[in-house]
């Protein structure tokens, strides 16, 4: 068995309640983190080499440091559970089965932040989980591990769940302060960070459910131990929530040093692709990052193993890697079709792009449209390059990130599956059958597992 | 137009949340609870809501108006939002989205002439392992197949019948 951290009692009966999360040892890491100092709490985030889990993997402990600490002027944590990233459903987990360490990890990083009211901003189809999460305050409060005077610590602190109400771009951090506000998820322009003036022009931190998560193991831990499991700069367990044509889609916690080969074939995990059918493709990190081919997924192009971690997922760069992102692992078989595949891609983010940058607002359109029609028989060759040069022009012309987001995939279906467009393109009619010939590329890039 | 008293009392709890005077935060929450006792916004609807928070109209629109969960037209008493973006498409989200089309004999965006179901194709829910899948209400219904549409619809139009 591996280490796992936060996903351990995920199993255990009754964990949803505070009585059952206690006895397996919760809320130990509040009491212990109420006699440290906030400063003493971040450097141990910052020891640990935690990064960002939300996708850009930016390191938390350095995040938090930059918060600033204007005379008289509260302060706010903002918990990032918008996870609208196709792919993406791993937060949905921890909240929906284990709420009590997402609100363990809110109190400690509340602390260290000098956060007194912390929100967690939820997608609003999750209109369930909001109950769930309410019932594990309200329940902590009762123990005293919030409300007033936190355990005689003199910490006050109160955490209220809010709810978005459909919009992938209030994942992005600007734009969910935007809808905190009670405005339209339209991202700002930075500088100036929230970390100097986020919600109510207050100094702010935002982050992921699964990093606050990580704050109480590597309290419980300290974080040298933390920094221990896993490799490099990859430290600590990551979730990874695997779906596609897999035998067990489902949420996994990975410590990262298993390799992408033994995530998607070993029993312990995904257990390989289903109905007996081989590896094809995946998107590794959610469906912001670029597709690999079954041979760039397993092995590096130096004919390296390819890992479950940062640094090896994006070993390549753009042009033969892909990213760890959000955790999003989608598996593609033998049958599936690349094109129809970026086409619902594309499709999804012109719904997502909030249009405040005409490039991605009329790029995203642009390329859908072109994909459509390529997806159905009507398309052109110079369709594809003319798609390759709409992509390059949204890629970094854009207020936020949502513009890379969309490009990414359409270039690097177009860089590993270009013959794909092109059969497209050559068989109209048999697009519109749905018969892809698809056999024949799988063949080209059979791997033995 | 006025909401319940729970809700007049939920709306007074969510305005607590934030700082003096940032009232316009409750916003969203509060165009939930307007959506959940009246089923959809009506201009009349975001106009009481604007006078609630002590804002005005047009922000409230502007709002109703960008996320994709307020419902600017009236909807059948059930919604099925089903999924069909990349993951769900591969596991056959598009044979759901017509199956039901076929069944209810709606198109997508249409609801039955009887009122009862609406039909809509929606992006990505977060339940891409549990594929193909569709929001009902609060709630997701998984791993659709056929079967399981079949008795989700019977299901609703029973209780539609007992509540009548
Ligand atoms: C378009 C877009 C969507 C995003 N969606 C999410 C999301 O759903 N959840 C999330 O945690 N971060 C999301 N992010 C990243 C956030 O902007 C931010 O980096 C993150 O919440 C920081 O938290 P972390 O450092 O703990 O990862 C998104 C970014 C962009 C550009
Ligand atoms: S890149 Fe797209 S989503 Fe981001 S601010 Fe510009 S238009 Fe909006
Ligand atoms: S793609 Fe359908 S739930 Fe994610």
């Amino acid at each position: 068995m591996r280490v796992k951290l936060l996903l351990k009692d995920a199993h255990v009966e009754g964990i949803r309640y505070y009585d059952t999360y206690r006895k397996q040892g919760g809320y130990a890491a509040v009491e212990k983190a109420l006699k440290m100092t906030p400063e003493a709490i971040v450097e141990e985030v910052k020891k640990s080499g935690l990064r960002g889990r939300g996708g850009a993997g930016f390191p938390t402990g350095m995040k938090w440091s930059f918060i600033a600490k204007p005379e008289g002027i509260p302060r706010h944590l903002v918990c990032n559970a918008d996870e609208s990233e196709p792919g993406t459903f791993k937060d949905r987990y921890l909240m929906e089965f284990i709420p009590h360490l997402l609100i363990e990890g809110l109190i400690i990083s509340s602390f260290a932040l000098g956060s007194n009211a912390t929100y967690i901003y939820i997608r609003g189809e999750y209109a369930w989980i909001p109950d769930i999460l309410e019932q594990a305050i309200v329940e902590a409060k009762a123990h005293g591990f919030l409300g007033k005077n936190i355990l005689g610590s003199g910490f006050d602190c109160e955490i209220y769940v809010q709810r978005g109400a459909g919009a992938y771009i209030c994942g992005e951090e600007t734009a969910l302060i935007e809808s905190l506000e009670g405005k339209r998820g339209n991202p700002r322009i930075k500088p100036p960070f929230p970390a100097v003036k986020g919600v109510w022009d207050r100094p702010t931190v935002v982050n992921n459910v699964e990093t606050l998560s990580a704050v109480v193991p590597i309290i419980n831990l300290g974080g040298e131990e933390y920094a221990k499991i896993g490799v490099g700069r990859s430290t600590g367990t990551k979730l990874i929530s695997a779906c596609g044509n897999i035998n067990k889609p489902g949420v996994y916690e990975i410590d990262m040093t298993i390799s992408v080969e033994e995530f998607i074939y070993s029993d312990e995990y995904c257990g390989g692709i289903a109905n007996g059918k081989r590896l094809k493709a995946c998107i590794p990190g959610g469906s912001s990052v670029p597709i690999l081919p079954a041979n760039l997924l397993l092995k590096t192009a130096k004919g390296e193993t390819r890992y479950m971690n940062y640094e090896s997922l994006s070993d390549g760069g753009f042009a033969t890697g892909s990213m760890m992102g959000s955790g999003g692992f989608i598996v593609y078989d033998e049958d599936q079709c690349v094109v129809r595949n970026t086409y619902t891609l594309a499709r999804f983010y012109r719904h997502e792009s909030c249009g405040q940058c005409s490039p991605c607002r009329e790029g995203t359109g642009w390329m859908e449209k072109i994909l459509k029609n390529i997806d159905s028989g009507k398309g052109k060759m110079s369709d594809i390059d003319l798609l390759w040069d709409i992509q390059r022009k949204i890629e970094g012309n854009t207020i936020c990130p949502l513009g890379d987001a969309a490009a990414w995939p359409v270039a690097a279906a177009i860089r590993h599956f270009r013959d794909e467009f092109e059969w497209h393109v050559l068989n109209p009619e048999e697009c519109l059958r749905r018969n892809y010939g698809l056999a024949h590329y799988a063949d080209a890039r059979e791997v033995v597992a | 137009m006025e909401f319940s008293q729970d809700k007049l009392k939920k709306v007074d709890e969510i305005i607590a949340r934030y700082p003096e005077g940032k009232q316009k935060s409750a916003l969203l929450p509060v165009l939930h609870l307007a959506q959940e006792q009246f089923g959809w916004l009506s201009a009349e609807t975001m106009d009481y809501v604007a006078s609630l928070l002590k804002i005005e109209p047009i922000e409230v629109y502007e709002v109703a108006t960008f996320y994709s969960m307020y419902n600017l037209k009236p909807v059948g008493k059930y919604m099925f939002e089903v999924c069909q973006t990349g993951p769900c498409m591969i596991k056959g989200s598009d044979d759901i989205v017509a199956y039901i089309g076929e069944k209810l004999g709606i198109k997508p965006g249409q609801t039955t002439g009887d009122g009862l179901f609406t039909l809509k194709t929606v992006e990505c829910l977060g339940a891409c392992g549990y594929a193909p899948m569709m929001q009902m209400g609060k709630f997701y219904k998984e791993h659709l197949t056929k079967e399981k549409v079949d008795a989700i619809i019977e299901e609703c139009r029973k209780n539609a019948a007992v509540n009548n």
